[in-house]
């Protein structure tokens, strides 16, 4: 028998927890990050086939087979806010629904079968076929039934290997690039004119891809894919014909254009669409590359002029409102991150918590130069410290996903939803209105007046004044 | 206006494709259940033993509906943990989550990923208890949940059935009564609480998470958010003179209930979830019987007003024609109701397969005919190919038949889980006479705002 542990203070910090917290000017070196995932820690991370899924459910024209029980199909049906703006098929949710006979006898045969009829009853132009935990236990060669499928159907089959427990959600984004990597090179580049991009890591979230591609299509530079936002098999097949790749979300998407750039030359730009600046940064560095021709700097600037000064005055407006409030921010990637500390502070607002689920020592590092001293910054937090930080440093605001949103409503916090599921697109000019629109819809709410512990300091706060006057 | 002929209603034979794999799944994964199950124990805190992924997902998708926090730890398996076992991940977790969130108990799930690869639960409970045990450690309760074995409803029932079977304790006959409710709403809950206490009878409600998943918004941070069946409940539920539990389809289930009944001789009364009149009467009646008091005044003039809301607006509701879908035995509950107010339900669908269904729903509707279709273990692309013939007036289940609703251009009423369209889900009730009143209302007034709409005269009285 052990002894009784000793008492821990409100909120404690887990021991294994304490290298991935650190506050800006008193920490010295790095943060750990990178890691598994503590086990009992509740990490508001998923798992290596949530990874592979948001990566790749917004192919809209490809038909998404989960291989396994019905759980890891049935709680990522139709749940993403990614468009599409012709085929839905992503939108369904196809599982081979693993009974207990499949798990002792294999579900090779089930899994034949229910691609054969899916594929006939949808008629989609790929397959994505994701394993899930078991399957990579019970040893179903999914490869093989995947080929076999491919030649008799006459479509592009492919395994995802994300059987959730090797390794974490960025490994699910890899094995995404893997898995998407084989449709590339497969079509002609002959048609694909001079100044061509390929958009990597925007999944046209309430049609945010559509918002960018027009900005390019205004500057005179043609997409040719974007990987994966309201993306077509077709339109991935001749991918490797444009000139650049713009990799936004990097975590989830470096890795295909890496492969990219090793087989097809394509050089690499690391963009984020959020906030004017990094928006404007996006465009001119597109500019910039393709400076063979200076009237796409010049419309690029044209452009930027244009819609700042059209959100401007909106800005400004909802700047004096949230002017001097404080805000934490826990996202999946760094870089979105960055974007949302600086968008914060065109908005009047500081930074006083900042983590990810993924991001990675370099990503730290920028982000503790980029934040005032005293900023909390964390890799891979839980419920409990996300709480205690909000806390301490009393924000005003979250910023987060749908898993972290019912801890800042409990405690009288705002929030504000930037993860997959937003119904609002907060990417390029008009989406940094918007939202600026949506933490001011939350911050100004006269709701929190009534949440105790906003009641209690308004109280203190009444108090102290009449006891003044007094 | 579009004159009906009497052709019109001549309707083929509703069909659906046969298809291996499943499309739109009725259902949800079995350690889901056990989740919140578990949630409505005072300060369990659930724990999977499995990948990070089984808990982030059902915690996802457990907050879109209740809108509340919900903590669900993981063992978080490795790929070192899938080929050697999860123990030390198994005993780091609950180590842990003791230490970080003092919980009353850890109640530990089982996921396909543990099951599959053959964890010895009873050994691993051993070994940490062994190592990790001190004077005062919460109580540890396991249930086994593989995702490939049932649906979220069986998860939920295996979860109570581990609560009374780890701690019920034998002991003297007392007045207390166990009511098992099965996976309600907070509000039915709430309603359930209500419908006891003025019964006078002490009482074991399990789950209970009208209060830990429908909260109020907190003056102090709260690691495991208050309210739950109290442990000490749980115990004495061996010593009760006798035990409800809601679930038709339940006959052969091993059931909290039955476990109580076989172990501890508590007689174990099954009756259908109290839905519409005829099955809360039932509910009633066995209240009397059991409490020796009379149905309070408060209950009898709920169902009078009732009866007579039935009646002033029977008329818009008389065979208006519904798909039912969800678990099993609500749908029996709804479908029951349905009939009771003239409402043919045309289509009783349910993911779940306990093979009872059909059963069931002749047991609680003598009336059934063959405008009624009844299958289990079917999809939502497989009930939107049978709405195809079947000309429903409205659907009633979870937000995951929105689309078919959308598509048939017919209203959908929500009940059930999820409701992750709209706020408030869990608030939505169901049971008893007001639960019935609650959902009266809100069907026919949903079909006069479509008679309202549709027309072209657009009355503003009806």
């Amino acid at each position: 028998m052990k002894p009784v542990p000793p008492s821990q203070p409100e909120i404690g910090i887990l021991p294994v927890r304490e290298a991935s917290i650190v506050e800006v000017g008193k920490a010295e070196g790095g943060i750990a990050c990178n890691k598994h995932s503590a086990a009992g820690s509740v990490s508001q991370r998923a798992c290596v086939f949530c990874g592979s899924r948001v990566v790749l459910y917004p192919i809209a024209d490809a038909l998404h087979l989960v291989h396994g029980p019905i759980g890891c199909a049935a709680y990522t049906w139709d749940i993403r806010g990614a468009l599409s703006s012709g085929p839905q098929i992503h939108r369904n949710s196809f599982s081979t629904d693993l009974q207990e006979l499949d798990v002792i006898y294999g579900g090779e045969k089930k899994l034949y079968h229910a691609l054969v009829e899916l594929i006939e009853m949808y008629k989609p132009n790929a397959a994505f076929v994701y394993s899930t935990c078991i399957v990579g236990v019970i040893g179903d060669d999914v490869n093989a039934v995947c080929k076999r499928v491919a030649a008799e159907k006459g479509i592009p089959v492919l395994p995802v290997n994300s059987e959730g427990f090797k390794g974490t959600k960025k490994d699910g984004y890899r094995a995404a690039c893997e898995a998407v990597y084989k449709l590339v090179g497969t079509g002609s580049t002959d048609d694909i004119p001079p100044h061509s991009i390929n958009i990597l890591g925007d999944f046209n979230l309430a049609g945010e891809t559509w918002i960018i591609k027009e900005y390019y299509k205004r500057i005179g530079v043609n997409v040719v894919s974007c990987i994966t936002g309201d993306a077509r098999v077709e339109d991935i097949r001749h991918a490797h014909g444009a000139h650049l790749n713009l990799v936004q979300c990097s975590g989830s998407m470096a890795h295909l254009a890496k492969m990219m750039e090793r087989d097809y030359q394509i050089p690499i730009k690391r963009v984020s669409y959020f906030g004017i600046e990094d928006m404007s940064a996006a465009l001119y560095e597109t500019a910039k590359f393709f400076s063979d021709d200076p009237t796409i700097m010049e419309r690029a600037q044209e452009l930027v002029r244009e819609e700042v000064a059209t959100i401007y005055p909106q800005l400004r407006a909802y700047r004096e409102k949230l002017q001097g409030k404080k805000a934490a921010i826990y996202v999946g990637g760094a870089f979105k991150a960055f974007s949302l500390v600086r968008a914060l502070k065109m908005l009047g607002m500081t930074t006083a918590v900042v983590g990810s689920q993924t991001g990675g020592p370099e990503d730290y590092k920028q982000l503790q130069e980029m934040c005032d001293p005293g900023t909390i910054i964390v890799d891979d937090t839980n419920p409990l410290e996300l709480a205690k930080f909000c806390l301490e440093k009393d924000v005003d605001l979250l910023i987060g996903g749908v898993k972290e949103r019912p801890i800042a409503y409990k405690m009288g916090i705002g929030f504000c939803d930037h993860n997959h599921e937003r119904k609002e697109p907060l990417a390029g000019f008009i989406g940094m209105a918007n939202f600026a629109r949506e933490v001011y819809s939350s911050v100004a709410s006269p709701v929190w007046q009534f949440a105790p512990r906003r009641a209690a300091k308004l109280k203190a706060a009444a108090a102290q004044l009449n006891g003044g006057k007094a | 206006m579009k004159v009906i002929s009497a052709k019109d209603l001549e309707l083929d034979e509703p069909q659906f494709k046969h298809c291996t794999g499943t499309r739109n799944a009725c259902k949800l994964c079995t350690p889901l259940g056990a989740c919140l199950a578990f949630r409505g124990v005072e300060g369990a805190i659930p724990f999977l033993h499995g990948s990070q992924g089984c808990s982030t997902y059902i915690r996802r998708y457990l907050i879109s509906h209740f809108r509340e926090p919900i903590d669900i730890a993981s063992s978080n398996f490795s790929e070192d943990s899938a080929v050697f076992g999860g123990a030390s991940n198994f005993k780091a977790g609950v180590a842990n989550v003791v230490r970080q969130y003092k919980p009353k108990m850890v109640a530990v799930a089982t996921t396909c990923l543990s099951e599959t690869i053959g964890e010895d639960m009873t050994r691993l409970f051993h070994d940490y208890m062994k190592e990790e045990w001190f004077e005062g450690h919460p109580h540890m309760v396991k249930v086994s949940t593989p995702s490939y074995s049932g649906t979220h409803i069986d998860g939920f029932h295996a979860a109570v059935r581990a609560l009374v079977a780890t701690l019920a304790v034998p002991g003297d006959r007392t007045r207390r009564v166990n009511l098992f409710s099965g996976m309600v709403s907070a509000a039915d809950l709430r309603y359930l609480k209500e419908v006891l206490e003025d019964h006078k009878v002490p009482y074991t409600l399990l789950p209970d998470y009208s209060e830990s998943m429908d909260g109020e918004t907190w003056s102090e941070y709260e690691k495991l958010q208050s309210g739950g069946t109290p442990i000490a409940d749980i115990m004495a539920s061996g010593c009760a003179q006798t035990s409800i539990e809601f679930g038709r389809t339940l006959s052969e289930y091993p059931s909290a209930g039955k476990f109580l009944s076989e172990r501890f001789n508590v007689p174990n009364r099954q009756l259908g979830l109290p839905i519409g009149i005829r099955e809360t009467d039932a509910f009633f009646e066995a209240l009397a019987e059991v409490s020796g008091e009379p149905t309070p005044v408060k209950h009898t003039r709920e169902r009078g007003r009732l009866v007579d809301s039935l009646i002033d607006g029977h008329k818009y509701v008389f065979e208006k024609r519904a798909i039912v879908y969800g678990e099993e035995d609500l749908v029996v509950g709804i479908a029951s109701f349905l009939s009771e107010i003239g409402v043919v339900p045309v289509l009783c669908a349910s993911g779940g397969k306990s093979g009872r269904l059909k059963r069931s729903l002749h047991d609680a509707i003598p009336t059934l005919d063959d405008r009624t279709h009844i299958h289990d273990g079917i999809d939502f692309a497989q009930i939107g190919e049978m709405a195809d013939t079947l000309r429903a007036d409205f659907i009633i289940g979870s937000s995951k038949g929105y689309q078919l609703s959308r598509k048939l251009d017919v209203p959908l009423i929500r009940i059930g889980f999820p409701i992750h369209d709209r706020i408030g889900g869990h608030r939505v009730l169901h049971l008893g006479y007001r639960g019935a009143q609650s959902l009266y209302d809100t069907i026919v007034n949903a079909l006069m705002d479509v008679k309202q709409t549709n027309s072209p005269i657009g009355y503003s009285y009806l």
